[in-house]
């Protein structure tokens, strides 16, 4: 069973004034494959400093990351990365950014186009394939971002606030649509969010993180991501015990942010 | 500033004629004519297509109306031409008093000059003939048939039966005459208020020199040598510059070491004006060929390194990390990502640069060339050949737009996505 194992890690650097910052201070965990954990926690607490060092576009100072046992030292074709802003290719149609792994692999087009095609069919957007990307919607967008992320075959997938610009409604749409893809691609998926509710909904494991330094504050197990795929997420959230920890988290969340300002205000005065 | 109030005037009659006019029969049902706040609202201002024409037609209008165009119906007052004549009156030393009439036939410059036959009349002054060209003045040296002359102590006293002295002017019917330092008489017939063709020639002779030029060519070149010539020069300094400043802005772009090393170069360079280095070059390379394409090379270096430069700076991170996350090489990343994301900004750039050299041919073609459109009107203006002058100047603005325009159209063929992102 291959694992993605985060180990020890630590990440402090310097600042022009001579000061410095410890953005994360032995953050430990491991996730097994198909797990989809949630990262959830006040600005500031390393969440996605977490996710780069992840994605390998980071050197963490201290401790190591491995993936089926070997190190992360870089950028690599074996974590694919969903962002916020889908940070789309403009000038290549949907079908061009789908398929740029594969591409960028060497891959024939005889050898991917079946992929790509059955991973615009279930985004929605096999009549969308010829269109010009800058010509969709936002929630368009970020489906074709999850598609090319998907196409490229990676073992973990790492999201980062992927739904966090999308209107409330296209927002609903769009969790249901991960958890889809996770069931059936069996991916293991790390999705950092600043939206306590899309954290319970899609985490099957949830971290919630602290700030200054970065560290893990607490990790909960939760059924409502499983309960959830392919039904009406609002019924999972009428659920008593889903609204229970909503409060329980959003309460956490909200005594670290008042420490965070009390903080400010005793270095201020 | 006659011609100003004229515009003025009919800058603001049209704008009433259109608005309370025209306006009145063609009511526009857009969303933008719904708007109530315009004043302020920048998308709400659309050119006024009628403003344009009129705008154009005037310019044409008042340049043949103050030319005497043949082409306008209406024309400013034109100078004096035909037959006019004015009375002097000299004083002889011994006090006595005599007047005598000068004839002035105004031609046309250009015509052949006939003065007028004349009569000597009595007394001890004589009449005089005068033959001056429009535009032009004529020293009298009315004594010469008279009996009694200046150097015997002869002077004028009036003329018109107006008194006058020396170095006076008295307006007569057909102009004004003004009694010189030695006692002499100038005529200046009145010029109208048209402009003479030597400063501002009418619009058909700058057409017919359009054809003449075109045909028979000017200084050993017909007028599409000319602009060749200049374009050809532009377009090969304009491709070196590009071909050179493109990579190099990458390399400044994409390496700690290319920033460091060429940062106080270009930094240095880009603000002097291409103008200020002819000197130089022409010392360095002569006034050929090679000299000018140095010199657009230069003008176009600079601006096509530092928009390639930030074409690359502008590459948003995430689409960087997105490339490297799906297994992108680093030349992939340069061909997949990098380049077609520079591409708006360095057309941006390259419709600058091409702007800068147009400009900069032409200059540099006005200090010294063989051929070239600067060159072109150089020569003709040393020449007083206004026409080829005015011609030039109205070429060169409209190769100028045309380029503008050609590369705006290769822009949103090849960068469909710029500023829709």
């Amino acid at each position: 069973m291959s694992t993605l194992s985060i180990e020890h890690i630590s990440m402090r650097f310097d600042l022009p004034n001579g000061g410095h910052v410890q953005a994360l201070q032995d953050v430990s965990l491991e996730l097994k494959t198909g797990e989809l954990m949630s990262v959830l926690g006040p600005s500031g607490c390393g969440k996605t400093t977490l996710l780069n060092i992840l994605a390998g576009f980071l050197a963490p100072t201290e401790g190591q990351i491995t993936l089926n046992g070997h190190k992360v030292t870089g950028p690599d074709a074996e974590r694919g990365m969903v962002f916020q802003q889908g940070a789309l290719f403009e000038w290549m149609s949907v079908r061009d950014n789908v398929s740029f792994g594969p591409r960028m692999a060497g891959k024939r087009e005889k050898e991917w186009r079946g992929t790509v095609d059955h991973l615009l069919d279930i985004v929605g957007l096999q009549d969308f394939k010829e269109k010009a990307v800058y010509e969709l919607s936002g929630g368009m967008q970020q489906r074709v971002a999850l598609a090319r992320c998907l196409a490229n075959d990676p073992d973990v997938i790492l999201m980062d606030e992927p739904l966090g610009a999308l209107d409330a409604l296209t927002r609903e749409k769009m969790q249901g649509l991960v958890l889809r893809l996770w069931k059936e691609t069996g991916k293991t998926i790390i999705l950092i969010t600043h939206s306590v509710e899309e954290a319970l909904l899609l985490g099957e494991r949830l971290l919630v993180m602290a700030p200054r330094p970065g560290r893990i504050h607490k990790e909960y197990r939760l059924p409502f991501a499983d309960d959830g795929v392919g039904k009406d997420l609002r019924e999972v959230k009428k659920n008593p015990e889903f609204g229970v920890k909503r409060e329980e988290i959003l309460s956490m969340i909200w005594d670290m942010e008042e420490e965070i300002m009390g903080r400010t205000e005793e270095a201020e005065a | 500033m006659i011609i100003l109030l004229i515009y003025i005037a009919i800058f603001a009659g049209s704008f009433f004629a259109i608005r309370f006019g025209v306006r009145k029969f063609r009511q526009m049902n857009d969303f933008t004519s719904l708007k109530t706040v315009t004043f302020g609202d920048e998308s709400a201002v659309r050119p006024d297509r009628w403003a344009s024409v009129i705008s154009v037609v005037t310019i044409f209008l008042l340049w043949g109306a103050f030319t005497g165009s043949k082409w306008v119906p209406v024309h400013a007052p034109g100078p004096f031409v035909g037959d006019a004549e004015f009375t002097y009156t000299l004083e002889a030393p011994n006090g006595d008093r005599d007047d005598a009439t000068v004839f002035v036939r105004v031609f046309e410059v250009g015509e052949e000059m006939v003065k007028p036959e004349i009569e000597p009349g009595d007394g001890f002054a004589k009449n005089d003939a005068s033959a001056v060209g429009a535009w032009r003045s004529d020293l009298i040296l009315m004594d010469k048939n008279d009996e009694v002359t200046r150097d015997d102590g002869a002077k004028i006293v009036a003329i018109d039966g107006q008194p006058v002295s020396v170095g006076g002017t008295v307006p007569v019917s057909a102009g004004k005459v003004t009694v010189t330092s030695k006692g002499a008489l100038n005529f200046t017939p009145s010029g109208g208020l048209q402009m003479e063709p030597i400063w501002l020639p009418p619009p058909e002779s700058v057409v017919k020199r359009v054809g003449e030029i075109a045909s028979e060519g000017y200084q050993n070149f017909t007028l599409w040598e000319h602009l060749y010539w200049s374009l050809f020069r532009v377009i090969v300094g304009f491709a070196l510059g590009a071909a050179v400043g493109i990579p190099l802005g990458y390399a400044m772009g994409l390496s700690d070491w290319f920033r460091g090393w060429f940062d106080p170069i270009v930094e240095f360079m880009r603000p002097v004006p291409p103008l200020a280095l002819i000197p130089l070059v022409i010392i360095w390379a002569g006034i050929g060929e090679s000299g000018k394409i140095i010199l657009l090379f230069l003008a176009a270096l600079w601006i096509m390194t530092i928009s390639a430069r930030a074409g690359v700076s502008g590459v948003a991170i995430s689409k960087v990390h997105a490339a490297y996350s799906l297994g992108a090489s680093k030349w992939q990343l340069m061909r997949h990502v990098i380049v077609p994301n520079s591409l708006p900004e360095i057309f941006t750039g390259a419709r600058v640069a091409m702007g800068v050299c147009w400009g900069t041919v032409v200059a540099a073609e006005l200090v010294a060339a063989e051929k070239g459109a600067g060159m072109m009107i150089m020569v003709a203006s040393r020449f007083q050949l206004t026409d080829i002058v005015i011609m030039g100047i109205i070429l060169i603005g409209i190769i100028g737009y045309g380029i503008d325009i050609l590369m705006r159209k290769a822009e949103s063929w090849l960068v469909p996505w710029k500023g829709r992102v």
